[in-house]
């Protein structure tokens, strides 16, 4: 999708009426147009040539890109900072916070900050659990959850403030997304509580890999309803 | 206790009615916890608490117990302590990613709520984010300061 007000693909645009975030990505999806994004798997590395030379793959394909934070609970160059490149060039990053390996405090600093780098999208997770990645003797952090860690951005972005109440003067223009997996159980419950994430602020949804269609169609009718 | 704890989540909802009246006795008892001292009364009650909650549900004793809301399951004891619904690691047999000999405390909650009436619908508020500090202390106590206007 091209926008006329866009010069630069990923580049910050005016937020239109209703809209929460300066992105593309929001854009796109409020347009009810079909929207693509990618995961970037973040390098074990401290050169930034190879967050770009990863990135560059996909060009002219896809409407934002996901940072991952620690996915599998592995060890990588961290999700703010991958975003940090990102924008820095002009890509739409949507930057990936987990639960797992920062407090309450850590989290709130980094919503500011990524939307200080330009970031628009964020996707709240829970995080794996430190036992499957290659650290399974580090401590696993679970401060917040990702219903409260959706909360905690949508009260930064929408009240202005901190989980403390202490005000910011400038409020994260973010578009909150959270994810589902709606091949694990309890399946039944599934839907139930993508309602949940949408009541505690989610705007976007991101799902894992689907490869079981009518367990997916049955799971989409539930949401529906 | 694993066997007790899958036990009280079977009877969730005697355990429900059981509590509604519990509590209602420690609420109209608020006088006499007064008169003692709340204060006083905080470490003998959280002992007989984590006693009686511990056995029951391998309660942790976070301080701010939401068994009613979760299908008698405690959600402390998912290694992600998760408050507001399972993760999406859940295993294909129901148990959990992190510890494969445990059924998910979420599916638990499913299913302890289906046989609590309105149990369903409690599952679906959100949970606020923990009060760390609340760690270790008793949550009757609070429950009754909160349900007579009393701040705690």
């Amino acid at each position: 999708m091209i926008f006329e007000d866009e010069p630069v693909p990923g580049y910050p645009l005016p937020i239109r009426p209703g809209h929460t975030s300066p992105g593309r990505f929001e854009r796109v999806l409020r347009a009810g147009q079909f929207a693509v994004t990618t995961e970037l798997d973040p390098p074990d590395s401290a050169d930034p040539e190879e967050v770009y030379r990863r990135a560059h793959v996909f060009d002219g394909f896809v409407d934002a890109i996901n940072a991952t934070d620690g996915s599998g609970a592995n060890c990588h160059m961290s999700s703010m900072a991958v975003c940090a490149l990102l924008t820095r060039v002009g890509y739409a990053p949507v930057m990936q916070i987990s639960c797992r390996d920062k407090n309450r405090i850590a989290i709130q600093g980094d919503i500011l900050g990524g939307a200080a780098m330009g970031v628009c999208n964020l996707l709240c997770l829970t995080g794996d659990g430190v036992q499957a990645g290659d650290h399974p003797q580090a401590l696993p952090v679970f401060d917040l959850d990702c219903m409260t860690l959706l909360e905690t951005a949508r009260v930064l972005r929408d009240e202005h403030r901190f989980l403390s109440g202490r005000k910011i003067t400038s409020a994260p223009r973010v578009l909150l997304g959270a994810a589902e997996n709606p091949f694990a159980k309890p399946i039944e419950w599934r839907a139930q509580r993508l309602a949940k994430k949408v009541a505690a602020g989610a705007q976007f949804i991101q799902t894992q890999w689907c490869y079981d269609v009518p367990l997916l169609r049955s799971f989409m009718a539930q949401v529906e309803e | 206790m694993y066997a007790l704890r899958n036990w009280s989540v079977r009877h969730a909802r005697g355990m429900n009615a059981f509590y509604r009246g519990f509590e209602a006795v420690l609420v109209a008892l608020h006088p006499l916890w007064k008169l003692i001292g709340y204060r006083r009364l905080e470490r003998p009650v959280a002992a007989i608490e984590r006693g009686v909650k511990g056995l029951l549900f391998d309660c942790r004793m976070c301080g701010q117990c939401i068994l009613s809301s979760t299908g008698m399951s405690c959600p402390m004891n998912c290694p992600k302590n998760l408050r507001n619904g399972p993760c999406g690691g859940v295993r294909s047999n129901g148990h959990c990613e992190v510890r494969p000999e445990m059924k998910c405390v979420w599916v638990q909650a499913v299913a302890g709520a289906a046989r609590i009436p309105g149990g369903r619908d409690a599952l679906e508020s959100v949970q606020v984010a923990i009060d760390r500090r609340l760690q270790g202390k008793s949550s009757w106590l609070r429950v009754v300061r909160q349900r007579v206007g009393e701040s705690t």
